[in-house]
């Protein structure tokens, strides 16, 4: 391919692109929305699922230890529970005083209701704090703990737990569902956005074939232009999509300070490789694939 | 050079357009197909350019087989024609000077080259004046021989025209006639179709008449010479 050819291709591709104005604006607006639609959706349940984690995180089994237990028997129930039972991530001993200093920790203000309690005096007892591999088994998992010779009672909150796990099957199975429809979507239209270019022009595809251009001759200016389109429409879809995130990332802040959305600046690079990858694929295959009806005869 | 041996074409839907039609042009002649509507004239120029296959028995032109020419092939045989049509085909986005350049360009040709031969071309069909206009801008004639012009382009061998006149009142008519005439004159053969008896007899060259898709008469002379 000599320098004037790619050249000519990139010239009549940018022409394309112009000349074809509506057609153009239409298929970079659909790419940039599609891809709007669908980063708004992947993102949400980004943090969707960061929050679940998180939550998942705090929802620990509390085991506490018979009131008779010595300390020393108190630490060895701690083994046997990591011998008996193998859905345990993590397993924490807690001496009942740091307990008491927690629980007036968390009291604040009101710590000083916990007044004259000292060590000596210490209501609560020894303990333990279970994080689970598998949450869902987390009602066997407490009936098993309260087998163990030794062990007072274990308790969670189920309702926690049981929330947790079903809002984040739901998050995820409506967010892919979401996710693979609008592709579907997205792919459908882009392909008959740039038919509707290809159409316009079949008039000049056929004076093409004619004169004797080759079909890589006539196709590479549509693959320029397809290109183009694809990347404007993932550059317009990006910077859309960082701003429509700022001002929710703003908006849930505000409605819920406790709760940190990931900031954009953590997803960018990913969001913009896939933005590319989904404008380029879907310009570049698109017009390839509408233009191969137009060459053969 | 041009040879029809034995030619059958059946469409898809069944018309026989052409049965059996046998016919040598050498190199340099200048040919009138006549005949009746539907006879099959555009069936056989359309097997000239690779349009379409013949059903049966052999078409080469320039030395390939349109029979069994390869897809990639097609291109190759293209560049050595010139196809002229009825309703132009001009592109109304570009200029009269890009629509020539345009042929050029498409099959890879040099720009320094490309700057020297269009001029040269719509010089040739008398429209140098007019390069910057755009196919709305000129009469029907004036974009008939805007297309002669973008035919010409990549020197063919051979110039192929299906009714260029058919849109043309008989003044035009003559005038691109004369034109086709001067190409042939300098050395380019050209087959062209027509309607048109009294340009045919003004002409008087070489006329292979169709009628029923087969050859009825072939003889140099007027229209009606059997
Ligand atoms: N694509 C096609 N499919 C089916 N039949 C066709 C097709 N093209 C032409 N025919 C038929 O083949 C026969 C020859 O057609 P052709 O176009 O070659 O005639 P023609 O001599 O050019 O006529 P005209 O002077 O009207 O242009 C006609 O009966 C026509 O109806
Ligand atoms: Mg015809």
């Amino acid at each position: 391919m000599k320098r004037y050819e790619v050249m000519y291709f990139f010239r009549e591709g940018i022409r394309g692109v112009f000349l074809h104005g509506f057609t153009s604006f239409a298929a970079v607006s659909v790419i940039a929305a599609c891809l709007l639609i669908m980063g708004s959706f992947s993102l949400i349940a980004v943090n969707i699922d960061r929050i679940i984690e998180e939550l998942r995180n705090q929802n620990k089994i509390l085991v506490v230890v018979n009131e008779s237990l010595s300390r020393a028997e108190a630490q060895s129930i701690g083994t046997r529970i990591n011998r008996t039972i193998d859905n345990i991530e993590e397993l924490e001993f807690i001496p009942k005083e740091t307990a008491l200093e927690n629980y007036r920790e968390q009291l604040g203000e009101q710590g000083n209701i916990l007044e004259g309690i000292e060590d000596e005096r210490n209501p609560l007892r020894d303990r333990y704090l279970i994080q689970l591999h598998d949450v869902s088994l987390m009602r066997e998992t407490i009936e098993r703990l309260e087998g163990i010779a030794g062990v007072e009672f274990a308790a969670a909150s189920f309702e926690v737990s049981e929330f947790i796990l079903s809002t984040r099957s739901i998050v995820k199975a409506v967010s892919y569902t979401l996710i693979i429809m609008l592709l579907g979507v997205s792919v459908f239209i882009i392909s008959n956005t740039v038919k509707l270019a290809t159409f316009d022009r079949r008039e000049e595809i056929g004076i093409m074939r004619v004169v004797g251009a080759t079909y890589a001759f006539i196709r590479w200016p549509f693959v320029i232009e397809g290109f183009l389109l694809g990347l404007t429409g993932a550059a317009l879809g990006f910077f859309l999509q960082w701003s429509v995130y700022s001002s929710l990332t703003r908006m849930v802040n505000g409605l819920i300070p406790s709760f940190n959305m990931s900031p954009f600046d953590d997803l960018m690079i990913i969001v913009l490789l896939l933005f590319t990858g989904f404008g380029f694929v879907v310009g570049v295959l698109g017009s390839v694939l509408t233009i191969r009806k137009f060459l053969r005869v | 050079m041009v040879r029809l041996i034995d030619v059958y074409k059946q469409y898809d839907n069944g018309t026989k357009a052409l049965r059996g039609i046998t016919a040598r042009i050498d190199d340099g002649e200048f040919v009138f197909l006549v005949g009746p509507s539907g006879s099959g004239k555009s069936t056989i120029i359309k097997l000239l350019t690779s349009e379409l296959r013949p059903t049966e028995g052999k078409v080469l032109v320039n030395g390939f087989n349109v029979g069994i020419i390869r897809r990639g092939d097609i291109p190759k045989l293209r560049r050595t024609l010139g196809v002229i049509f009825q309703d132009f085909r001009l592109i109304e986005k570009r200029s009269v000077y890009e629509n020539v350049a345009f042929a050029m360009r498409v099959v890879g040709a040099p720009p320094r080259d490309i700057r020297v031969r269009v001029p040269f071309v719509l010089e040739l069909v008398g429209l140098a004046h007019k390069a910057r206009r755009r196919p709305f801008e000129l009469s029907g004639g004036e974009q008939q021989r805007v297309a002669i012009a973008r035919a010409l382009i990549n020197n063919p061998k051979l110039i192929i025209a299906d009714e260029p006149t058919g849109n043309l009142d008989p003044a035009r008519s003559l005038e691109i006639m004369t034109i086709l005439n001067k190409i042939n004159s300098l050395g380019t053969t050209v087959v062209t179709v027509t309607h048109e008896s009294e340009l045919v007899n003004r002409f008087a060259k070489r006329v292979i008449a169709i009628d029923g898709g087969r050859v009825i008469s072939d003889r140099t002379g007027g229209y009606f010479a059997r």
